[in-house]
């Protein structure tokens, strides 16, 4: 048991290390894919047919293949077209790509929910249809889909762990390496996956909060 | 402005149609400053959709409505700015559920009136107060009575200093306990002089404050009149049927409307 303690605490900078690009490129897709998602979200419900065409279109087709593909196309295959990318910067591309078609659905649902009479009500003091839209539709959209959002933050966040595949050397990164050099994989894997259930404690426990806030204002 | 004859709303010939299902068949209306207008009639008679039209809420398809010497109907209407001039109230209240009833009551002030903070407070504050619910001011609708919520929707629609007030079955939601004190809210209103049309099923009321009732069914006004020609001397066969059927519905019930309410 000393032993075990003894090998984690000798590799957990290099794994805190790796943390601190697990978590850079999970804050820098949830925050690309928060913003693609509400434009793609509002020009699904709210464009005109080209735009709710193609909105339709990125958000299928995101969803309907793996994240891990999408990430080699974005690292290996782009590149081939004159756009190059370092691994972390293709991880953040890739991840936000993918999460904005997810964002984008839950958003959209929470648009959907938004009772109409909420939008009357906002026309009927002389707001304009596009007032009506910024400060009482997505605003209910947005706290309607908030537990479906926090689910998808927390999926992303475990998700990032493909980067490795890129030779990231973020959290699962670190750890293969790692156990490549010493052969103690199930030792080293444990310590990582105890450092994604931190992580995510952590973010869970922090949405919760969110959620409580609004509870009473839907 | 009581007393004064001005014409307020005029509305002519107004038809709406649903697909093909005519809602509204040739409906017109006037309205003068500080008049309070009763509209009555059987579910599915098109008042709702009527005083929906009223505010540009719906789109119409024949007629014309005016509002003072602005046509609402005009293809170049400017409607946010005329909607904002008319005060709605929706059956179902629609305060805006994310937003603090100070927040319901000050979007419209800062957003479409353009004021600071500090003037919408004021604006607000005092509407509040006039609803009986100051003490309301920070708390969400969710918080709130069926009552309290409809009081609160009336002071957002006051805060907007309307030129006229339109009531879709104020108190058609609402438990018999709060139906009273919306009425008195609205009963104020009447003694300050504010012009009203009100679509309600709460007869007594309609009889008490009204200076003139529609009776309308099927899309049609079938007679207009005093509140007094209305109730008690009605021209139409349909028109008395339907006043002796709600009193008919009346009869046992332990509270008075009249008094009570
Ligand atoms: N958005 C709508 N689409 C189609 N039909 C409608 C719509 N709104 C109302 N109607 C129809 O119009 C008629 C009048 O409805 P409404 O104005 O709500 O009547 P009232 O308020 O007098 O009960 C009804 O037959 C109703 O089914
Ligand atoms: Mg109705």
């Amino acid at each position: 048991m000393s032993d075990w303690f003894a090998f984690a605490w000798a590799n957990l900078p290099a794994l805190l290390h790796g943390t601190v690009y697990t978590l850079e490129i999970w804050v820098v897709a949830m925050l690309g894919g928060f913003v693609a998602g509400w434009v793609l979200a509002v020009g699904r419900v709210y464009g005109d047919p080209i735009s709710r065409k193609l909105a339709t279109g990125y958000i299928e087709l995101i969803r309907g293949t793996p994240l891990l593909v999408q990430m080699f196309i974005v690292y290996q295959g782009l590149p081939q077209i004159g756009i190059v990318f370092s691994p972390l910067v293709a991880a953040m591309v890739a991840i936000g790509i993918n999460t904005a078609a997810y964002q984008a659905e839950y958003f959209r649902a929470g648009i959907r929910s938004v009772r109409p009479g909420q939008l009357a009500a906002g026309r009927a003091i002389g707001l304009t249809y596009i007032q009506t839209i910024g400060h009482i539709v997505l605003p209910q959209a947005w706290r309607i889909a908030l537990p479906q959002w926090s689910n998808e933050v927390i999926i992303e966040l475990k998700y990032t762990s493909v980067a490795f595949a890129i030779s990231v050397p973020e959290l699962m990164g670190q750890a293969k390496m790692i156990g490549a050099d010493s052969f103690k994989y199930f030792q080293i894997f444990l310590v990582a996956a105890m450092i994604y259930l931190v992580l995510v404690s952590a973010v869970t426990l922090l949405l919760d909060v969110i959620e409580r806030r609004y509870a009473l204002r839907q | 402005m009581t007393g004064s004859a001005t014409q307020l709303m005029r509305v002519s010939h107004l038809t709406k149609r649903f697909g093909e299902h005519t809602v509204l068949d040739d409906v017109s209306l006037d309205v003068t400053a500080g008049e309070v207008k009763g509209i009555i009639g059987p579910s599915g008679a098109g008042k709702s959709t009527l005083i929906r039209c009223l505010n540009g809420l719906e789109p119409i398809d024949a007629g014309e409505i005016w509002l003072d010497d602005t046509e609402l109907t005009a293809r170049k209407a400017d409607m946010d700015a005329l909607r904002s001039r008319i005060g709605f109230v929706f059956q179902d209240f629609n305060l805006f559920t994310h937003l603090t009833v100070a927040d319901n009551l000050m979007l419209g002030l800062r957003r479409v009136r353009g004021l600071k903070r500090a003037e919408a407070e004021t604006i607000a504050r005092r509407e509040l107060d006039r609803v009986g619910l100051a003490e309301k001011w920070r708390a969400y609708p969710a918080e709130l009575s069926g009552g309290q919520q409809q009081r609160v929707s009336i002071a957002r629609a006051l805060a907007m200093q309307p030129e006229l007030m339109l009531f879709d079955e104020p108190t058609s939601a609402l438990d018999p306990e709060s139906v009273g004190s919306v009425l008195r809210v609205m009963r104020e209103l009447v003694a300050e002089g504010m012009t009203m049309i009100i679509v309600s099923h709460e007869m007594a009321f309609i009889e008490a404050v009204a200076d003139d009732v529609l009776f309308m069914a099927e899309g049609r006004v079938v007679e207009e009149g005093s509140a007094r020609q209305i109730f008690h001397e009605a021209r139409e066969q349909r028109t008395r049927g339907f006043i002796d059927g709600i009193a008919a519905a009346l009869v046992g019930e332990a509270d008075d409307p009249g008094q009570a309410r």
